[in-house]
């Protein structure tokens, strides 16, 4: 299925509660040799057709004006897959 | 004359019964507005409240500002309707853009729920102009994502400006920047704060006072100022 993967990240400057969670319990089980863990979001936009470079755009500008947050977050991808 | 102020219901909104009642209690009358219905129905003032609209899905309060009746309230908020974001509505007036900045995840990761202190740093606004200049008030706070954060360019601008209303006294629950708990636009008829004016409006239900249980009404000042506004608009 053709479809465009956004991926939003928290903005490097911020503390990402959830990530330092998932950071603590890792070290908790031994896994010392990682230093953190930041969590973002992987959003999927479906088609039933071929994706073209106008979609890539307008996905782009979803991306940035919906799907992110741009005072908390940053869109870090937006790539095809056809 | 009576002043109709309207209640947004979202799904998953879980305060406009109590922000309704508020509104009564002040005096006014209070109309259900419904999320897919762009029709304000001629309301002075509107009250975004509390709760999880569209389940916190995205962001909180993303989803809601992208509803049929925001647009209308976007659209009447920028010709001067008096609009109150409480909690989640605080978090879907940011997200609306009708104020700056942005709320996360609290700062040590729990769910607050306390009686909350805070400062009133400015009245000049359609739902403060009832409190006197740096009154400590009391309301109930509750929310997970209730950490304000803005770039250092707003921050200076909000302090510069006065547009901080609320201020936490005493403790910053969330992490919130500059202990910041609500805003106003530069008009004065927007604004959004993270505490619960409508869960503090009748003795016997509000939060604790010194001396008397559950006697906090603080939050009543904020519907009987809006409806002071709207008598000298």
């Amino acid at each position: 299925m053709p479809k465009i993967i956004v991926e939003v990240m928290p903005k490097e400057v911020l503390l990402d509660p959830a990530g330092k969670s998932v950071n603590n319990a890792l070290h908790r089980s031994g896994h010392n040799d990682i230093t953190a863990v930041r969590i973002g979001k992987r959003i999927e936009l479906h088609f039933d057709r071929p994706v073209t470079d106008a979609d890539l755009a307008e996905a782009q500008k979803i991306g940035e004006n919906f799907l992110s947050n741009a005072v908390i977050e940053d869109v870090v991808s937006v790539t095809v897959q056809n | 004359m009576t002043f109709k102020i309207g209640v947004v219901t979202f799904p998953g909104t879980l305060d406009d019964r109590d922000a309704q009642r508020a509104v009564r209690l002040a005096g006014g009358e209070a109309v259900a507005l419904w999320h897919a219905d762009e029709n304000l129905h001629k309301v002075d003032a509107v009250v975004l409240p509390g709760g999880f609209s569209y389940g916190d899905y995205l962001r909180c309060g993303a989803i809601a500002a992208q509803a049929p009746v925001m647009d209308s309230i976007i659209k009447a908020a920028n010709g001067g309707l008096p609009v109150l974001g409480i909690c989640n509505g605080f978090q879907v007036l940011v997200e609306s853009h009708l104020l700056p900045g942005g709320l996360i995840r609290n700062e040590k990761q729990h769910f607050i729920c306390r009686d909350q202190k805070l400062v009133v740093e400015n009245i000049d606004t359609a739902w403060t102009n009832q409190f006197t200049l740096n009154e400590e008030i009391v309301i109930p706070l509750k929310n997970g994502e209730g950490g304000y954060i803005a770039t250092d360019e707003t921050l200076k601008r909000l302090e510069g400006e006065g547009l901080v209303t609320f201020r936490y006294k005493d403790v910053n629950p969330n992490g919130s920047m500059n202990d910041i708990a609500g805003l106003r636009n530069e008009r004065g008829n927007v604004v959004g704060l993270m505490p619960h004016p409508e869960h503090a409006v009748e003795a016997g239900f509000g939060p604790d006072m010194p001396g008397t249980m559950r006697s906090g009404v603080d939050g009543l000042k904020f519907f009987t100022s809006v409806l002071n506004s709207l008598v000298n608009a």
